[in-house]
This record gives structure tokens, sequence and C-alpha cells, in this order.
């Protein structure tokens, strides 16, 4: 994978609020607490971060997109360093069940690994997979699909809430 | 704990039978073979509303199997007034009853129930093997009515029995981006049904241990996916591991002393042998690639499962205790779910090509693949435990898409819808039970 930071990083900027869902939650971690005009609040990370990046079918490999995203979600982290994080990887329902868990857990790894990559300790992060358990959207096209085939990074607590 | 005593009595008068009415169970279509099922002679007079009830669940069940078909009793010219009274069996030719079936159910004053039938070759006027007697608590009245089936249906078809048999799978309400999942069990034809887990975690796609007594599935309730086993009948429950990973698709061997399941570690899933009494464990795969839904040859030693390690799902063949893998799917598509039938000659699959979901079978060694159904999601189809009858769940598409179960000949005929009072998914068929 080729990228340099400067093109990632100018990229965040063009297309942050698109390839992420802004002010949206995970179906499973609550809604952003705070005021999301305040840089230290889980609302300001999951809609001005970014908490989340999108997937491909049936794939792991993150989008130039997706870096871009993460670079800004380990910026943020690693001026926060009291902060440890949870990573959902999920599915869209076009795979079965349990394929799905180990697709789900694939992208949160794929995910952690940037992280770390980007210099964050390992244990700062944690994964988990949802597979199809969790959708966030609920209709049956691509448009759906394509946004529940998702990894969100989930604040586990420390920041102003 | 309560045990069910099933006594068993052989008539002694009962001749055996040379007669030739008979199923032959071949692929393609299927006459169903026209049968008399009259009322059922009630021997005492409190067991007349017990009587009609097994003869209906007698009914439904061969009924059910779509190898049978019942004559309406409208139709029927003579009664069964007793069960040793004579058969006018010139009655039950001229309405074209193949073959007839006479019974009796007696209830004593502790509750304890008497039911005897015989089957009829109507043309030879013979029986069909011995007359049968079951003696049993009336609480059990359901398990007998399937155990009548069960014979009726063997001498019939030739094949193995699966009425008496029940069914564990996932309950599911609630809208689907917030769906309440539960571990459910029931008989094979939805009755008595049982809820194991409450809904405050997701479970997923449960197993019965090979004497149907626990069952074993994942749950989220420890805040990652953990195994855990629960006995069917106390409730009780143990995590089978604390391994730090992600673990899923749990599946007891045939002979219940291992379990194998899939364990994600930094993203890579690979198939692990539990000891389930120790905790001790080795890994049966080591690709990089993502290998799970693992599934048991009846005689315990292959395992097949799922893989991904040649770019996309396709089934794989491996020793039980690991080595080389074969894989044996090569048609278009994805392939997953792979289920080794219990006679040990097929695979049932959920194949998915071109945004549809297929149930199929194949043979082990990846021959003669036929697709038994087609939906916008069909998945994880469960042996009946005679290998005949295959049970899935159907998923349909949108914001109100839901799971049911449904099941399917193997010849793909006979797709019945299974009755469930909520949402349902991830069926796993019991063996007969003792």
């Amino acid at each position: 994978m080729k990228y340099t930071i400067f093109a990632a990083a100018a990229m965040a900027l063009l297309v942050a609020g698109c390839d992420t869902v802004p002010g949206g939650n995970s179906g499973l971690a609550p809604a952003g607490a705070g005021d999301p005009s305040n840089p230290d609040s889980v609302a300001y990370f999951q809609q001005t971060v970014g908490d989340r990046v999108l997937f491909q079918v049936d794939q792991s490999t993150l989008t130039t997109v997706a870096m871009a995203t993460l670079d800004q979600q380990a910026a943020w982290l690693l001026q926060r360093p009291e902060i440890n994080v949870l990573i959902e990887g999920h599915a869209d329902e076009q795979g079965t069940r349990e394929y799905n868990l180990a697709l789900g857990s694939r992208r949160a790894a794929a995910v952690r690994d940037y992280l770390v990559s980007k210099g964050l300790t390992d244990g700062r992060v944690r994964t988990i997979t949802y597979g199809k358990e969790r959708p966030l959207e609920v209709c049956s096209t691509e448009d759906c699909w394509a946004k529940n085939r998702r990894a969100v990074t989930v604040v586990e607590g420390g920041v102003g809430s | 704990m309560k045990r069910v005593l099933l006594a068993l009595f052989l008539i002694s008068f009962a001749l055996p039978s040379f007669a030739q009415t008979r199923i032959e169970v071949t692929e393609g279509v299927i006459e169903p073979l026209p049968i008399a099922i009259p009322a059922f002679v009630a021997e005492t007079p409190n067991a007349a509303g017990l009587a009609e009830e097994i003869r209906t669940i007698v009914a439904a069940d061969l009924v059910g199997s779509g190898l049978l078909r019942e004559i309406p009793r409208e139709a029927h010219i003579s009664q069964i007034s007793g069960f040793e009274a004579p058969i006018q069996f010139q009655d039950w030719r001229v309405i074209n009853a193949t073959a007839l079936v006479t019974a009796s159910v007696s209830l004593s004053t502790d509750n304890q129930m008497v039911v005897k039938f015989r089957l009829f070759d109507v043309a030879s006027q013979q029986a069909l093997g011995k007359g049968l007697q079951f003696v049993a608590p009336q609480g059990t009245w359901r398990r007998i009515a399937h155990k009548v089936a069960d014979s009726i249906y063997t001498r019939l078809t030739g094949e193995g029995p699966y009425f008496d048999s029940r069914i564990v799978f996932i309950s599911e309400e609630g809208p689907k981006n917030a769906r309440k999942k539960r571990l459910a069990i029931m008989d094979y034809d939805g009755a008595n049904i049982r809820y194991l887990t409450g809904a405050d975690d997701i479970v997923i796609a449960p197993r019965f241990s090979p004497n149907a007594k626990e069952v074993i599935y994942t749950s989220y309730e420890t805040g990652q996916p953990s195994i855990f086993v629960m006995d069917v009948d106390s409730g009780s429950k143990r995590q089978l591991t604390t391994l730090p990973d992600m673990l899923f698709s749990p599946r007891f061997a045939p002979d219940g002393r291992t379990v194998v399941l899939s364990q994600s570690r930094g993203g890579n899933t690979d198939l692990f042998r539990l000891d389930p009494f120790t905790g001790d464990s080795n890994q049966l795969t080591v690709s990089a690639a993502i290998d799970t839904a693992p599934s048991f040859s009846p005689d315990g030693s292959q395992i097949v499962f799922e893989s991904d390690r040649s770019g996309g799902q396709q089934i794989y063949i491996m020793p039980s205790t690991g080595g080389e893998a074969e894989r044996i799917s090569f048609g278009d598509g994805r392939y997953g779910t792979p289920v080794w039938s219990p006679r040990g000659d097929k695979i049932a699959f959920t194949k998915i090509l071109g945004g549809e979901f297929y149930i199929g079978v194949m043979d082990i060694d990846g021959t003669n693949e036929r697709l038994l159904t087609r939906s916008f999601l069909d998945e994880g189809p469960t042996w009946s435990p005679n290998g005949r009858v295959l049970m899935f769940f159907r998923e349909t598409a949108g914001a109100n898409g839901a799971p049911n179960l449904y099941s399917v000949d193997i010849t793909g005929l006979n797709l019945r819808k299974v009755s469930t009072p909520f949402f349902a998914s991830d069926p796993a068929w019991s063996g007969v039970l003792q």
C-alpha cells in the first residue's frame, strides 16, 4: 500500500463528511457525548475527526479515503494518550453469518494495525467483530450495504463528556 | 432433570410382513403414497381427546414428510370400532388407500398412557411389520405420537426416523438494526418451544451435543464472542474457555469429547480443536485465510469447513486432527456453511451467486452438486437425523426483512415454512431422541 502522509492528509480535507457518516452512532456505542464544537468531546471525534471507515465488498483492505480518516483518528488519539479505543468490525448482510464474523474481525484488525503503525500503543486499541449482527442501515440495496461494511472506532472513556 | 422412559413392547401375535407397500425414494418427482389414518380408538373414556390429538400429530408428521398423502376422513367408508375388530379391507381399497393405520389409546388413573398401533398393506391385507405398543406418561404424548409416526414412516419408506427430534435455533425480535436474539429449543415441528437465554446479548449458531442434552453456542455476554455450553434441561451454562480471542462456530465431535471452533486473532481466523473438559487446545489450520464453519464427518475422522484461502469462500475437507485440506467446491460463486450428512455421503451448503443465496447438496468429493432452494438470503442448512430433510433459514430483503425457518426434502421438493412465534434463524437439528 503506497501513500504519503501529505497526500492522505489532503485527501482527508477533501472527503471528510463524505466517506464518514457524521453524527451517526455505530449501532452499539451511545451517540457521541459532549459539545461537538469541543475538540475534546466524543461528539467531536465522531463527527469532525470521523469515527468510521468503509470497505469494499468482501474486502478488508483500507482505501485511501479510509487511511485519511484513520490518520485523523491517530492524530487525535496521539494527543490524548489517556484514551483507549475499541474497533468494531462489521459486514453487510450479503454473506453467511460465521464468515462475516471472521470478515469483521479482519476489518477491525486492519484499522487497529493502521492506528498502531501511526504510533498508538497496541494496548490502547481493542478489537471486536459484529459480523452482520448490527447493521447500521436496514435497506437491502448497495446504498445501505456500503454503509454497513464498516469499522467504527469507539472511544472507551477518559474524554470530556 | 426429567427422564422420559419409553417402554416398548412387541405385540406378540402380529405377523411379519412380506407385503410390497413401500415407497421407492429416489430423486425426482415423488408421488405421495395415499394412507388412511382413521380415528384412534379410545379404550378408556378419558382417552378420547388424547387419542384424537395423537392421531393429528401422527398424520401431520407423515403428510409433512412429503412422501405420504392422507385420505380425508370424510371419504372413509368404514370406521375402526375396536383395535382388535376385523378390518374391512375392501372399504379401504375402494377409496384407494394403499396403507392403513389402526391405533388405540388408553389412559390409566395414574396418567399412564398406552398407545398401540398397527400398519396394514391394504392390497395384500397384511400387517406391515409388527404391532407396537408404547407405555409412557401422558405428558409425553407428543413424543409418543412422533415415535408412532417414525415407525410408520420407516416401514413405508425404508428411510430412518426423524420426527422424534428437536431443533435448537435463534429466536429473533425487534428492528433489523437492533435485533434481540434468544437461544431457543423446540420439537422439530415447532411445538414445545422454550427460550434458553434472555435477549440481552447476541447469541449465534447453536449446535447440539451428540446426545442432545447440551447446546454449544456463541454469546457476546462477556463483551466479545465467546463459547458457552448449556445443559438443555437445567439451563445451567458454563463458558468453555477463557482464551482471550474472539471465538465462534463451535461444534462437538460425534463422540462429544472434542470441540472444534474458530479462533480469530489479529484479524486471522483459524480452526482449533479443544478438549471441553481440560480446555487444552491445538491448532488445526494455519493459513492466513478465514477458516471457519466446521462440521465433522459422522465417524469423526474428517472435518469439512469453509476457507477463503483460494481467494474466495470455498469448501474444504481435512483430517479432524488437522493436516492437508482438499478443496471440494469448484462451481461459480462462493460456498459456505458446509454440513456433513448423518449418512456420510453428502455435504449440504450455502451458495452465494449473482446476489442470491442457495441451499444445495454435493457429494463429499464435490461432484453431483444440486441446488435445492434460492432466495434473497437462504443460509445455514442442517440435516434431519435420517439425512432426508434439510432445515435452513430464509431472510427477506429490505428494512422489514427478517428470517424464518424452512425445511426442504433433499430432492428440492416439499419446501415448508416451520412455524415459530417470532422470527428465527440458525437452526440445528438433533439426532433422534433416546
